[in-house]
């Protein structure tokens, strides 16, 4: 398991100072932490690198997990995907589901401590229970544009909470509630994102069939539309006119999503007889994600819809140059000409790409500033700086406030 | 010279700062105008600082974000580059930056009839943000210049970033901290007024420390 000192080569001694200091004045507190589920998902997989750190940190922190049966997390998927703004049907009874649950939790769990602090709908009604102590609502979906039933339903646990944190600006919505802003963060240890020596990049490339003979564009996602895979084969055959390069498009699909192979089917037809263009159905790997993508000249991510789009993170961690579409998350990571390139089309993409193929030193700066962007706001321990900043704010209510 | 004690000991701060949205925002001139003159001082010091701590290392710099969302979202150039330009080092409150951002908005959009016009599309949306800050003292203390200098080398860009910008804006102490205490207390006035010189917007971190170092050094050589 990784401690803080593992990290010091990438946030220098003084940031790691920053923590002991910020822990010491959360020294006392009891924090909790809660979610719906140990292991999958974003959350499960930051805190489960996070506690430890806290720990370590001597913060008395703990995480727990709610308890929910078939029932209510297909109500949960309902609501998660009807916060995202797909039409969902949701019954009178879908909502008592979702409240005889939550109060279940909330009668079995011990809610005792001074910060509680809850990710996403699932646990919400815990709140229920508020007493003197500090409730914070971490909400990891973009619920710009909810269905407003389920928002609504919602939102009236949301306004108990003493604070809320969204991922983006554009992913809130006005609350009379404090919201904090805390992006999500990569792991720079984790083994999608760690050094790997360049023998094991290659040996990836070349399990693969990939070789280095020709620029390699990659995007790595899921074969979904709303990552249009098909845009992108389109943007490399414009860049391919003029410029000789091979495209990899690399990702999964789960067995049960029919959708998702009938996007990969027609993504296949789309590529056929090209062979440069390499189509990889590919099993949940983070080693081999994370060699596709130092092998690559440059990223490409092509979405139409993302949520915060951390593979952007990811590929500008490895210092590559990065095509994106300015969508969801995505402008956060990246100042376009300055830490890699925004697109708002298939031509707006495949320009991107020619300039950056024509002009490799540019290409490398954008990879180097996109890197330092990186280190600077989207590694795991800034995440757990702004956690203990935000504990902190529950007591101080200042813009500006003296810790002396 | 060397070891010439200061009257008072250079106690070095820093400060950690979190985001908090404020739930206003803007599509357009008229909307980003209004909403520049009313918002608290803390919102103006998040928009024309948080560029350059989280672009630490770019080269060069983006503009402050006034500048870069009239330009990316609105596609006034023109604007953008004179709100870019504003020479902050020159303002010495949050209130003059605050009335020098609206005034120069505010001209142009006298001129420009279609400024006025123009809207950010929906994912472009302007939203206010303030920066939460907390200061703390980090132990290290000068006395001497040759302390100084060797303390300037170590401490975080967030320690210097405080005593360059915050000390001087947001406690207003009408100069940064470096030049209060080279002036006031290491009697040194000139390498006071040269680091009160120093355009701290145009470098990058480690440049805006070596500067500093430079002068420091310059100063002990001579």
């Amino acid at each position: 398991m990784n401690g803080i000192k593992d990290y010091i080569p990438f946030i220098g001694q003084s940031g790691a100072d920053e923590l002991s200091l910020l822990a010491e004045h959360l020294k006392g507190k009891k924090i909790r932490f809660f979610n719906s589920t140990a292991v999958g998902g974003g959350v499960a997989e930051i805190l489960n690198r996070m506690m430890p750190l806290m720990r370590e940190l001597r913060l008395d922190a703990t995480w727990d997990v709610i308890k929910g049966g078939e029932q209510f997390f297909a109500v949960t998927k309902k609501f998660h995907n009807a916060l995202h703004g797909h039409a969902e049907e949701i019954t009178g009874r879908d909502f008592e589901v979702f409240m005889e649950t939550g109060r279940l939790n909330a009668a079995e769990m011990d809610l005792s401590g001074d910060i509680m602090f809850v990710h996403d709908p699932q646990p919400i009604m815990l709140v229920e229970k508020k007493g003197a102590n500090k409730w914070i609502w971490r909400c990891h979906v973009d619920v710009s544009a909810p269905d407003e039933r389920v928002w609504s339903f919602l939102r009236e646990y949301i306004v108990r909470y003493d604070a809320s944190v969204f991922s983006a600006p554009s992913f809130s919505r006005v609350l009379p509630i404090r919201q904090f802003l805390v992006a999500p963060s990569i792991d720079p240890l984790s083994d999608k994102n760690r050094d790997l020596p360049e023998e094991a990049v290659l040996a990836v490339l070349g399990k693969y069939g990939i070789y280095r003979d020709k620029p390699v564009i990659t995007q790595i996602s899921r074969f979904d539309r709303l990552k249009d895979p098909l845009g992108v084969i389109e943007a490399y055959r414009l860049v391919k006119r003029h410029m000789d390069c091979q495209l990899v498009l690399a990702g999964g699909t789960a067995v049960d999503d029919p959708e998702g192979l009938q996007v990969l089917e027609e993504v296949r037809n789309r590529a056929e007889g090209d062979r440069d263009i390499h189509i990889l159905l590919m099993p949940q790997n983070d080693l081999e994600v994370n060699a596709l993508q130092r092998g690559s000249d440059i990223i490409l991510q092509k979405s139409l819809k993302e949520g915060f789009g951390l593979t952007i993170a990811e590929a500008l961690w490895k210092g590559k140059p990065v095509v994106a579409s300015a969508v969801g998350g995505i402008p956060l990571q990246i100042t376009h000409r300055y830490s890699g390139m925004l697109c708002h089309s298939v031509e707006g993409a495949a320009f991107a790409i020619k300039q950056l193929l024509q002009a490799p030193d540019y290409a490398r700066k954008l990879g180097e500033n996109g890197r330092e962007h990186v280190r600077n706001n989207f590694l795991l321990t800034r995440h757990l700086k702004e956690y203990l900043l935000m504990f902190m704010c529950m007591e101080h209510g200042r813009d500006l406030n003296r810790l002396f | 010279m060397e070891n010439h004690e200061a009257k008072d000991e250079f106690l070095f701060y820093s400060r950690l700062s979190l985001t908090e949205l404020t739930g206003l925002r803007a599509v357009n001139l008229e909307q980003l105008l209004a909403l520049v003159k009313e918002v608290p001082d803390s919102c103006i010091f998040h928009h024309t600082h948080r560029f350059l701590r989280q672009h630490l290392h770019l080269s060069p710099e983006p503009p402050n974000d006034f500048a870069y969302w009239v330009f990316h979202a609105l596609g006034e150039a023109r604007l953008a580059e004179a709100l870019a330009s504003i020479d902050i080092v020159r303002l010495d409150s949050l209130r003059a930056i605050r009335e020098k951002i609206a005034s120069t908005m505010e001209d142009y959009m006298a001129r420009s009839v279609s400024a006025r016009q123009r809207f950010a599309s929906e994912n472009e949306t302007f939203h206010f943000l303030k920066s939460v800050s907390f200061i703390f003292p980090t132990g290290r203390t000068a006395r001497t210049l040759p302390e100084f200098a060797g303390q300037i080398r170590q401490i975080s860009m967030d320690s210097i970033y405080f005593h360059m910008f915050e000390a001087r804006l947001r406690l207003e102490k009408g100069d940064n901290d470096f030049s209060l205490w080279l002036a006031e207390s290491a009697g040194e006035p000139e390498i006071a007024e040269a680091v009160s010189r120093l355009d701290p917007y145009t470098c990058t971190a480690e440049g805006l420390r070596s500067r500093i170092l430079d002068i420091v050094e310059r100063r002990r050589a001579a």
